[in-house]
């Protein structure tokens, strides 16, 4: 596993609220059927933002972004290309 | 049994059945909190409540902005009446937009041929307002669903053909994780909790009741309700219900101006004392049509691009034009009031406005601004540009 998929699922586990342990999860797993809210899922991407010290462009907020650990960290490496 | 005339539109049909039905009916859906029948019955006879349904389907194929004119149209002479239309466009849009499967296409031709009037419960007891959670759950039982949910408001429930329940996917999902299940009237059991007294939109009928429903799995709607959410419920909710108090402030408005030109007429070459507050009124008005019209034009024009709608700024927007529209038509029907004064503060007589100004403090209630404010609140810490 990638430190950023590590990083990723440690803010998770702490700002996601999900039903479920974040260790139990796929990285295909669906956050959303896990328990997480749209409150929840900003509370994560402030915390990723400090974690990572970048941010996500506007274009990348979207529910879809969220949607799975995979995704996440997909977006993750995204902004580390872009910047 | 659509009987179209091509040649007119459907929200000047529809400005027709709100000026010669729903007008004349509403001080006594108003004063009885009854369900405005004799609009509805005419809604029916043009195909109205199918208007949103594709052409190829056998609907009208209208776009937001076109069926968010016909409920302001509604909302100048009947609010209640406008509220309904509203409520029942947006399942209707959801329908269109999520119900993929032959089952909902064959309740979309039930839609066009029977002209169904769909309701929803989404509010329930024990989750604090908030309509992105529930409690009750959809029990699958071989092929079938089963539900109960004890939802303290449920809209012309006992008027309507089918009702549009949100309810957890499954007894051991998390409060979030909802779907949208299409109860029918035949599939539903209704067991009334309260009564429907309030102030403003008395004939929307809309006490509480505990619903229960069994029927087959495949009427639940595939999509996620959070998905359905943000694509469609919150901007078409946004805009219709902000078209409704739209037709609120048309009518207020309308009130002032012709009192106003009353009393410049019976002293020719002096300017009334309304009229400088008349200004006042007019410049809001403007900036409420502009939003509302935008809103609905807003959606249209990027109704496909789920990048678009499900963006935090897409969301924003949405929500802003709730919390401006709701708290906009409150403040023009009130300085209506000033200008018309004692003529309009009197029930009787041709300037009231009692139901203008109760039906107008509905908007900022039902779902409730401060928490769309705390919901925008929260994206804005995220929001970029």
């Amino acid at each position: 596993m990638s430190d950023t998929a590590t990083i990723v699922r440690t803010v998770l586990e702490e700002h996601g609220r999900l039903a479920v342990p974040v260790d139990g999860l796929q990285n295909e797993s669906d956050l959303y059927a896990a328990g997480l809210t749209s409150h929840a899922s900003v509370n994560v991407m402030l915390a990723l933002e400090d974690a990572f010290d970048l941010e996500f462009p506007e274009r990348l907020l979207k529910k879809a972004t969220f949607s799975s650990l995979g995704s996440i960290v997909e977006a993750i490496d995204e902004i580390r290309v872009d910047a | 049994m659509s009987a179209r005339a091509p040649d007119r539109t459907l929200s000047e049909r529809v400005a027709e059945i709100a000026r010669d039905v729903a007008g004349p009916a509403a001080a006594d859906v108003d004063a009885k909190a009854r369900f405005p029948h004799e609009a509805f019955a005419a809604l029916r006879a043009i195909g109205a409540l199918s208007a949103l349904v594709p052409v190829e389907e056998g609907g009208a194929g209208a776009s937001l902005a076109e069926v968010g004119r016909a409920t302001e149209e509604l909302g100048r002479y009947c609010a209640s009446t406008a509220m309904i239309f509203a409520m029942h466009q947006i399942q209707v849009a959801c329908l269109v937009r999520h119900g993929r499967s032959p089952v909902f296409a064959d309740l979309r031709r039930r839609l066009v041929e029977e002209q169904l009037l769909l309701a929803s419960a989404t509010t329930e007891l024990g989750i604090g307002g908030d309509v992105r959670t529930s409690s009750c759950a959809v029990e699958t039982v071989g092929e079938r669903y089963r539900l109960e949910k004890n939802a303290p408001v449920i809209s012309y429930a006992l008027h309507a053909d089918a009702i549009f329940v949100t309810a957890r996917a499954t007894p051991d999902s998390p409060p979030s994780d909802q779907v949208l299940t299409v109860c029918l009237k035949d599939d539903i059991e209704l067991e009334p909790t309260g009564e429907w007294d309030t102030l403003g939109f008395r004939g929307t009928c809309s006490p509480g009741f505990v619903i229960r429903s069994e029927g087959p799995l495949s009427h639940v709607l595939d999509d996620t309700y959070g998905d359905m959410s943000a694509r469609t419920m919150l901007p078409v909710s946004h805009s219709l219900w902000g078209h409704v108090w739209l037709g609120i402030a048309d009518a207020a408005v309308e009130n002032a101006r012709r009192f106003v030109r009353k009393a410049a007429r019976s002293k020719p070459g002096t300017t009334p004392p309304g009229a400088l507050r008349l200004v006042e009124v007019v410049t809001q008005h403007q900036q409420l049509a502009e939003l509302v019209h935008g809103a609905a034009a807003r959606f249209d024009s990027v109704s496909h691009d789920d990048d678009v709608l499900t963006s935090v700024g897409f969301a924003i927007a949405m929500n802003n034009v709730k919390l401006a529209a709701s708290t906009l038509v409150i403040d023009i029907v009130g300085r209506s009031l000033l200008v018309v004064g004692i003529a309009g503060y009197r029930e009787d007589g041709p300037f009231a406005m009692g139901r203008l100004l109760r039906d107008a403090y509905g908007g900022a209630l039902m779902v409730n601004n401060d928490r769309i404010a705390g919901n925008t609140a929260q994206l804005l810490l995220v929001h970029k540009d």
